[in-house]
């Protein structure tokens, strides 16, 4: 598994905020805010893989894109590589953009329908170098052989390929100018089972091949297991959770990540008869108006009254294990330790 | 049991779905059959396009035709084939007899009505009740799903309730008039985890609670683990695979579940460094199969494979696969 202890922070995001205004009534005036990301931070080391994880709404795709400066942050600090971009102005960032790349979702929203493969995947280059046509062309062809596309398809269009093709496109484009740090947004939700593990295995070839570092967000918690190296839980615009993988999944300590990974139906019927799961009454408040104290407050099965008054600090618990929860606070009492048994145990 | 009947609720003989389309016809459903007990739960699976909703969506027949047309089979239900009843019995049965839930509530829920119209139009056209019987019984449906303050949140339209709730009153909408089979068509698929696990609890409840038999399709094999009795699984519009839920987990028969099975990662246990790949891409269907529809992706094929399309084996244990290859023997089936 991949050592933390003597590798190189790539991207260090400390109390990043995301607040998108609300606006009303005729006049369109700001009456509130959507706190999508509200006070989040973590660093990515160079090589690793950060998953992402959390539910429909809570803020993993708003963080991975003002992480990548396509937002301009309501506040925090945001480094790559030693420098600060939360606020850089235009010029900066367009010299630091190739570093840092993104790979979509949906495949087919991406990817312009009315440009080539090679037109796509050589667009990038076109804006950020000054290569001349012969030499752009022999860079798009590495770049489809690296990702398993064949050259002869250069010329064709988005719709005559399959999902997991066109999610391949999508990658080749991001590698282009040879970024160090690549936000994954999803990139196999829209694809069908047999063709993720396609995707997966591409994106670890290429991460041991060209050294990449990886922000991966997905909800799907299995498969974050299988590809991350550490993984942070997003709940309501924040970090619950940030642990190494095999910690997290192995045994999770906050009740959010430990609901989270119980709802987790395995694809194997011996294990459903066993499975205790901790079945989580309600719905996510709206970020435009969460809860005061612990944001899981109004979910959480160990809630206690302080957590209805104080928000839980994001602090490092054991050695790389970080928890925001009063479940763990230094002078947490005997009743709430005992409380923070992991499930089964 | 008397003559003529059967101890199934639903029994689906070779259908055949084709689409005309511009581009050439789509042989969508080559030649279904499967069968459900009363009570019993069957989840279909597949990856997209194999076919799942196209198979439901013939049986009760709400397709657009055209494009759509059913060129064969038969769908017997409760002593009728609904291949060959006139639409006006059809439209009885679809909704009262048969319940149906689909993907996306938001889609199927009416936006401009409110969620107590919604659920008391079906009791007053198929039941013939009264509005304030309707309104009584549509109480105690919104209570049935788990719909807090249910009598107040008659008169809410769709867009007042969460998505996890959305599909709780689909549910409710769907068991409205007691339906002896529920067709479930990816019913938790835009749900997120924690939201599935309460739905899928319900579900689980519900059964207990009214017996009906329910046909539940999905792409999450883990979905499947955790609530069917019996799995069929599906590949270019063909069952390649039926066999009872641990039975299939267990000892599945035909290469493309096997490769599925471990193409998946876990939650829990061994983690694989690599996953395992099904290389290339699903069939196209532009006529009835004359090969195995699997055959461009398995590592198994041989020379039979191109010749025929296999029939289903039995190979015991109510389990049946669609493959020339005897994984039992390592060797070629001998029929
Ligand atoms: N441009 C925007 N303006 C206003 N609100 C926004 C904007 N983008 C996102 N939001 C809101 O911010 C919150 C977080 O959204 P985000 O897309 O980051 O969630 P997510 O975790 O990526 O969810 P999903 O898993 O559904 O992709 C949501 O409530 C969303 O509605
Ligand atoms: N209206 C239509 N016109 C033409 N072809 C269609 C139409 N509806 C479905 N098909 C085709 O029928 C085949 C089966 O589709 P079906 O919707 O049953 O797949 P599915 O297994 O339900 O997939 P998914 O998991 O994506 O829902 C596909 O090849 C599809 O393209
Ligand atoms: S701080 Fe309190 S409410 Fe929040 S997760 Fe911990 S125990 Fe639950
Ligand atoms: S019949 Fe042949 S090609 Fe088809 S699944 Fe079996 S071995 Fe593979
Ligand atoms: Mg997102
Ligand atoms: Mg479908």
């Amino acid at each position: 598994m991949f050592d933390t202890s003597n590798a190189k922070k790539l991207v260090e995001v400390r109390d990043l905020k995301m607040h998108f205004p609300i606006r009303s009534g005729l006049l369109r005036r700001v009456t509130g805010a959507v706190k999508a990301v509200d006070g989040v931070s973590f660093d990515i080391y160079e090589g690793e893989t950060l998953g992402l994880v959390g539910e429909s709404g809570c803020g993993k795709s708003t963080c991975g894109r003002a992480v990548l400066r396509l937002y301009e942050p309501t506040g925090g600090s945001i480094k790559l590589d030693g420098e600060e971009i939360a606020h850089a102005p235009f010029d900066k960032l367009r010299r630091l953009r190739p570093k840092m790349q993104m790979v979509f979702q949906d495949p087919q929203a991406s990817l312009n329908p009315r440009m080539t493969v090679a037109g796509i995947i050589g667009e990038p280059l076109s804006e950020h170098s000054d290569m001349n046509a012969k030499a752009r062309l022999e860079r798009i062809y590495e770049l489809m052989d690296a990702v398993g596309l064949n050259r002869d398809f250069a010329n064709r269009y988005p719709h005559e390929f399959s999902g997991g093709q066109r999610q391949r496109i999508g990658i080749a484009r991001a590698l282009a100018l040879n970024p160090k740090f690549i936000v994954c947004d999803e990139p196999i939700a829209a694809l069908d089972v047999s063709i993720q593990a396609q995707v997966v295995n591409l994106l670890e070839e290429l991460q041991a091949k060209l050294g990449l570092t990886y922000l991966f967000i997905s909800h799907d918690l299995s498969m974050v297991r299988h590809i991350a190296d550490r993984v942070a839980v997003m709940y309501l615009g924040k970090v619950a959770e940030l642990a190494p993988r095999d910690g997290l999944y192995d045994e999770p300590l906050h009740p959010y990540t430990q609901a989270l990974l119980s709802a987790v139906p395995e694809p194997d019927p011996t294990l459903h008869d066993e499975a205790n799961r901790i079945i989580l009454q309600g719905d996510v408040p709206s970020p435009a108006n969460p809860p005061e104290g612990c944001n899981f407050c109004t979910r959480c099965p160990k809630v206690m009254d302080i957590c209805r008054k104080i928000d839980p600090e994001f602090r490092e618990v054991k050695p790389g294990r970080f928890v925001a929860c009063h479940l763990y606070a230094e002078d947490t009492n005997q009743t709430a330790a005992n409380a923070a048994e992991p499930v089964g145990a | 049991m008397p003559d003529g009947a059967t101890p199934f609720v639903l029994d689906v003989k070779d259908l055949k779905t084709v689409f005309r389309t511009r581009g050439g016809e789509v042989h969508a459903v080559n030649d279904v059959s499967f069968t459900l007990k009363p009570g019993e739960l069957l989840g279909v699976v597949g990856e997209s396009g194999s076919g799942k909703s196209v198979t439901m969506m013939s049986l009760i027949r709400l397709l657009p035709m055209p494009p759509a047309e059913i060129r064969g089979g038969q769908v017997m239900f409760e002593g009728q084939d609904l291949a060959r009843v006139p639409e006006e019995t059809m439209r009885a049965i679809r909704g009262a007899r048969i319940g149906m839930v689909f993907q996306d509530p938001m889609t199927s829920l009416n936006p401009v009505f409110t969620v107590g119209y919604q659920l008391m139009e079906p009791l007053r056209k198929h039941m013939g009740m009264d509005k304030r019987a309707a309104a009584n019984r549509a109480v105690e449906l919104l209570e049935l799903v788990g719909i807090p303050d249910a009598r107040r949140r008659l008169g809410d339209y769709p867009h007042q309730f969460s998505g996890g709730m959305r599909q709780r009153v689909m549910i409710a909408i769907a068991l409205a008039c007691d339906p002896k089979v529920l067709i479930a068509d990816e019913p938790t698929t835009a749900l997120d985890v924690t939201i599935q696990a309460q739905i899928l609890e319900l579900i689980k409840d519900l059964r207990q609670k009214l017996g009906m038999a329910i046909v539940w399709i999905t792409h999450d094999l883990g979905v499947i683990a955790g609530i069917a009795d019996r799995v069929m699984v599906m590949y270019g519009g063909q069952v390649v695979e039926q066999a009872p839920v641990r039975e299939l987990f267990a000892n599945p028969q035909h290469p493309y579940t096997r490769m599925l099975l471990e193409t998946v990662p876990h939650i829990k246990g061994a983690r694989a460094e690599k996953l395992r790949v099904i290389q290339g891409q699903p069939p196209i269907l532009a006529k009835a199969p004359e090969s195995c529809p699997f055959m461009a992706r398995c590592p198994q094929a041989f020379d039979r494979c191109a010749a025929q399309n296999p029939a289903r084996y039995d190979v015991g244990n109510g389990h049946d696969a669609a493959c020339f290859w005897d994984f039992k023997t390592g060797a070629p089936r001998d029929v």
